[in-house]
This record gives structure tokens, sequence and C-alpha cells, in this order.
């Protein structure tokens, strides 16, 4: 069974129609990289998987539950996916700790110590075992991005959607926060990443999505997609004649 | 009436200020109670809960808080209670504050990025949840200075519930002009007893809201 | 509850509702064409004055913004002939209005231009501008524009709080719900009714101003 799957999934704006109609089943352990021209939809659908849009047609299952907007649902949704932002949206009044831990404790009801324990853990994963009394404006984008991370990864979840993490980042901060991801990959994590980072996506990823107009315009292997694109948009987008 | 002293108009104006500072002190904290209600009715998900708090604040903020205080009063007494001007008073201006309080405070939720309530969101997080713990605590950060400032909205209009004849500063200046025959002596200082209550709570407003500026700035 | 509703007062007593309607309005007019000339006044002394009139100036800002309304109309009206000055209560009801609003505005308008680039003067400046056209075209105006908003709720608060006029006798809206009130003892009807006139005028006020807005500042300036 896959781990999530999603059927001809449609998303409008208004009057504009920004999915149209996606197909897409990801294994358990896959690593997926998005990839696409900017407004093709690439964050409306990370942003559909994980109920922070509805869809206004097709279907979303995760672990084989159907996503379905229902609060107590989207609870259920959400711890077994996260995910992290293009602006980190790190809780400015917490520490770093206490930005992993809050969830933890109001939505797991996890005791306060393990949940300490846990976040020292996490943050110790992503490289920042020291910084757990740091405030976010503290901390370099690339470390608040990291945290970002711990803070997802502390609640377990199943898989993790990322959406452009690496894109408000100083060109010098991106390795730090890559490597984090590489290494989540090689644990096994079930990833989706929207990305411009064509090399990572060569590198780390089992299969590779080119989003068009709303669209899976082609979707393969990285060997394939970046090796021979099929299509004259895919080969544009890739910046080849 | 040569007989009053200016310290007898200072004595009794001081002893009619304490019934000021005290409806001020009710109406702010009762306002803010109902405030609070309000701030969540006004930015509830639900459309049933949003318009009545929408349509309450655009009454008290779109009409005279001399015709609330009169249609408290003369209202209760439909009831066929005879109402006193403090209970009166005290009811109309709590109401008041809250609209004022409700509106000002659901500026500061709605200044918290959106991206806040996303990523409590992805967390799992229950609106009440993310209300909590990520989005009021910030909010209240930035809600201290206008919620000062608009103390000093209350304190002036607790002059008002004179008129429906509960006796506080203003009430008081009026009694005593009318003993003494010295208005410009007697409301010069209601003007500065006013003024005394009011300027404090203006400058720390002002205060609060330069350091909060500071503080943004730095990062 | 057994108390009836009686509206049948109205029709005897309309006339009297709409002189108070007139009356409010000319005193909103009056006050906030003149409070807002005052206050541009003011926060150009505030800002390029000299020191002593910045200290007078800053001293009426805070003494109206820090005391009641009502007591400002009463010392006045009742105060000032103690030292010869003697008003009519529409004269001092208009008076307080306009000091009462001019304090307000200045503080808005003041902020409105501190908040002006300061590139924005010297790029006036390098265009041979005098002093004045440059702050006339490339100051007040942006600055007025930007916090017109803000303007606008202050005139419709003082509009609302007109209402306490009343109390020196003058026959605004207010006065003519007492008068009212006082011959009929519909004092719930007649509050009511006065009340919803307000809301109205204060929506109404509130399209005038945009209005006003909208002539002076003819090409919105997107930001
Ligand atoms: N909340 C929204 N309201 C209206 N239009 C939106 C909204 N979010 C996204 N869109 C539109 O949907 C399209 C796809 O956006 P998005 O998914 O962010 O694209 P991408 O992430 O691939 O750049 C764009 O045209 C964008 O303008
Ligand atoms: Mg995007």
């Amino acid at each position: 069974m896959s781990l999530i799957a999603i059927t001809d999934v449609r998303k409008s704006f208004g009057q504009t129609e920004v999915l149209k109609g996606i197909d897409l089943d990801i294994e358990p352990g896959e690593v997926i990289a998005i990839i696409g021209k900017s407004g093709s939809g690439k964050s409306t659908l990370l942003r559909c998987i994980n109920g922070l849009e509805t869809i206004n047609g097709g279907s979303i299952a995760v672990a084989g539950v159907h996503v379905s907007g229902e609060d107590r649902q989207l609870r259920e949704l959400r711890l077994k996916v996260g995910m992290i932002f293009q602006q980190f949206n790190l809780f400015p009044h917490l520490s770093a700790g206490r930005n992993v831990m809050l969830a933890q404790t109001v939505v797991k009801k996890t005791p306060k110590e393990e949940a300490r324990r846990i976040a020292e853990e996490m943050l110790d994963r992503v490289g920042l075992g020291n910084r757990f009394d740091a405030l976010p404006e503290e901390l370099s984008g690339g470390q608040q991005q990291r945290v970002a991370i711990a803070r997802a990864l502390a609640m377990k979840p199943a898989a993790l959607l990322c959406d452009e993490i690496t894109s408000a980042l100083d060109p010098e901060l991106v390795a730090e926060v890559l490597q984090v991801v590489r290494k989540l990959a090689e644990e096994g994590m079930t990833l989706i990443t929207v990305t411009h980072e064509m090399n990572f996506a060569r590198e780390v990823c089992s299969r590779v999505v080119f989003m068009h107009l709303g669209k899976v315009h082609e979707i393969g292997p990285p060997e394939a997609v970046f090796g021979a694109p099929k299509t004259p948009e895919l080969r544009q987008f890739l910046g080849m004649q | 009436m040569t007989d009053f002293t200016l310290w007898d108009i200072v004595r009794n104006l001081l002893f009619a200020l304490r019934w000021t500072v005290l409806l001020s002190l009710v109406s702010f904290v009762g306002g803010g109670v109902i405030g609070l209600l309000v701030l969540f009715a006004r930015i509830a998900k639900r459309r049933f809960a949003r318009l009545p708090a929408k349509l309450y604040i655009e009454l008290f903020q779109g009409t005279p808080l001399l015709m609330q205080l009169f249609l408290v009063f003369f209202g209760l007494g439909l009831f066929g209670i005879s109402v006193p001007a403090w209970l009166a008073a005290g009811v109309a201006l709590v109401l008041w504050t809250a609209a004022f309080l409700g509106e000002i405070w659901r500026g500061c939720v709605e200044a918290i990025a959106k991206g806040q309530w996303e990523a409590s969101a992805s967390l799992g997080m229950s609106r009440l949840e993310q209300m909590r713990h990520v989005i009021l605590p910030q909010a209240l950060r930035i809600a201290v200075p206008p919620t000062v400032g608009f103390s000093v909205q209350v304190v002036k209009g607790t002059a008002l519930t004179s008129i429906i004849g509960f006796i506080e500063l203003t009430k008081a200046g009026t009694i005593i002009t009318n003993a003494t025959f010295q208005p410009f002596t007697v409301y010069g200082l209601v003007a500065l007893f006013y003024f005394a209550l009011c300027w404090p709570l203006s400058l720390t407003s002002r205060l609060l809201e330069r350091k909060l500026h500071v503080s943004h700035r730095h990062h | 509850m057994t108390y009836s509703f009686n509206f049948m007062w109205l029709a005897t007593y309309y006339p009297v509702i709409v002189k108070g309607i007139l009356i409010t309005l000319e005193l909103t007019i009056v006050g906030g064409v003149l409070g807002i000339a005052l206050g541009i006044l003011c926060a150009f002394v505030k800002l390029y004055g000299t020191a002593p009139l910045r200290v007078v100036v800053a001293t009426y800002v805070e003494l109206i913004r820090n005391t009641p309304f009502l007591v400002q109309l009463f010392f006045i009206f009742f105060g000032l002939p103690a030292l010869g000055i003697r008003l009519g209560e529409l004269e001092a009801a208009n008076i307080a209005m306009v000091v009462n609003l001019g304090a307000y505005a200045c503080e808005i308008i003041r902020a409105g231009i501190q908040a002006t680039p300061r590139g924005q003067f010297e790029a006036g400046a390098s265009l041979a501008m005098s002093r004045l056209e440059t702050f006339r075209h490339v100051v007040l105006v942006p600055a007025l524009q930007r916090i017109w908003p803000a303007l606008s709720s202050q005139v419709v608060i003082v509009m609302l709080g007109s209402a306490v006029v009343s109390q020196i006798a003058a026959q605004d809206l207010t006065y003519a719900a007492n008068y009212i009130e006082s011959r009929t003892f519909r004092s719930f009807e007649a509050y009511s009714v006065t009340t919803a006139i307000y809301l109205i005028l204060a929506i109404l006020v509130r399209q005038a101003m945009a209005g006003v807005g909208r002539l002076v500042f003819p090409r919105r300036v997107s930001r």
C-alpha cells in the first residue's frame, strides 16, 4: 500500500484551476523531488497533502485514510505528515528547544521531561544540540531552518513535506540544510521536496516530478528526467534546447 | 459664597476623583474580559460568530457613547428596574470598552504572520491551541501599547456618566461650580485632575510603542 | 415586559430632529475643516517651528488629548467668561470642536509627515523647487493622503463626541432627543431613533471624507 495516494486532485482559487487532476502514489521511504516553473502549483499540491488547503475534487489518502478536512481527522493526518516552509516559520517568542517541544506537549500530550529529551535528541540530529536555549532571532537562517526540521521530526511523522526550504537562505547556508535532508533520506524518511537544487534532486531522490500548468507533466527516476527529458516543456525548463 | 477656599474645592474634587478612578478600572477590566470574547468571535472560523461581533463593534464605534449611556439607563428601566446611575454607567462603559478593545486586539492578531498559523497547524494544533500557545503570546506583545493608549479614552469616557447623574469628577465640578460661581477655577482644576490621570498613561503607551519599534528593527 | 413601544411622536417632533441633525452636521463640517487646518498648522510648527513655539503647541496637544471633551466644553463655555470672553452656546461648541480635533489632527499629520522618506525632500530640492513648494507637493500632500483614513476616523469620533454639546444647550441632535424625551416620556424610543441617526451620520461622514479624499488626491499612489 502506498503511504500517500493522490488521485485526480483538483484545486481552484476562485475561477482559476491551479491543480488540474494530479495523480501520484508515494511508497514509504521514497524521496520525491517536485520541480517546475513558479506558479505551476507545486506549493499548492504540498499544502493540499497537509490539509492547509481543501481540495475541490479527487482524493488524497495518507496511510489508507482519506483527507477529509474534518478537524479531528486533520489532526491525525498532520501527525503523520510534517511540513517545512520556505520562511522557516519558527515561533519567535520561544527558544529553539521550546519550538521543538511545544507541539509534542500540546498535541501529543507528551510529558514535559520526555518532550525535552526528544527535543534535545532532534536538535542534536540537525547539528544544533548546543543551541537549545537560543531564540530564533539569535540564529542564522540555516540554523533556523534546521530547528524547523527538528520541530517537525519531533512529532515522529511518517513523511515530511519540504517547500523550497533553502530558497530563503543565503547561498553559503544552503549546504548545511541540504546535508540534514540528505541524512534523513538515507535513514529512510519519506520525503516530498519542492526544490530548485537540481544536483540535490539528481543525487538524493528516487523519483522526480515535473509539474507544468497544474499537472504532472513528466515523472520518472532522476536519470530519465534529467538525462532524457521527453517533453519540450521539461527540456526548456532544464535549459536544454 | 466666599467661604469656599481653593483647598475646599480641591478636597471635594479629590473626593470625587475616586469614583472616576474606580469606574475607569471597572470599565477597563470588564471591557477587557468581554473584549476578549468579542475578539474570539470576531476572528472565529465560522461566519455566524464573526457577523454578530462585527455588528457589535460597528454599533458601539459608530454611535455616541452618550447615547449608549442613555439607552442603557432608560433601556434597563424598561424592565421595571429602577437603575442607579453608577450601574448604567458601568454597564455602558464596559460594553463600549469591549467593542474598542476587541477591535484593537483583532488588529494585533491579524498582524501576526500567516506562516505562524500554518506552521502550528502543520504540527497538528487545533485552532484553540494555536491561539493559546502561538498567536496570542505574540499578539499580546504588540497589543500592550495601544491597549494602554486606549485606557486614556476610558478615563475620559467616564466624564460622560456625569450626564446621567453619576457623581464623579466632572459632576462634582458642576456641583461645586454651582455653589462657588468659580467655573474658571473649578473646571480648570477638573481638567488638571484628568490630565494627571491620563498623561502618564499616554506617555507609557508611547514609550512602550517606541521600545517595541526598536526591538523590532533589531532583527 | 409589559412596555409597549410607541413611535407616534415622530409625526409631531420630526422637525426638531431635522434641526438637530443640521446643527450636528454644521458642527462636524466646521470642526472638521477648521480642525484639520489647525492640525496642519500645529504639525508644521511642531516639526519646523522655533523651540518656544514647539513647546506651546506640544502643551496644547497634550492638554487636549488627555482631558475629556466635555470638560473642555465646560471650560470654554462656563469658564472663559471669567476672562471676559463670553460665547454663545453654538460658538462655544464650534470652538471646542475645532480645538479638540486640531490637537488630534496635529499628531496624526505630524506622524504622516515624519514617515516621509528623507530622500523625497532632497529629490524635490534637486528639482529646483522652493522649500515651500517642496513641502507642499512632496511632503504635505503625500502625507495627508497617507493619513487620510486615520484623519477620517478622527472626524467621525469628533462628530460622535459632539453629542455632549447638548449639555451647554446647543441644539444638536442629542438636544432634540432630550427635548422629545422630556415632552413625550418616550425615552427609550427617542434615544433609539437618534442613536440610529448618529449611526447613519457616521457612515455618511465616512463616505464624505472618502469622497473628499478622492477629490483632493485624485490619483492613488500604489504602495
Ligand atoms: N491563496 C491563494 N489564492 C489565490 N491564488 C493562489 C493562492 N495560492 C496560490 N495561488 C495561485 O496558484 C498558482 C500556483 O501557486 P503555487 O502552488 O504557489 O505555485 P508554485 O509553488 O509552483 O510556485 C499561482 O498562480 C498562484 O498565484
Ligand atoms: Mg511555491
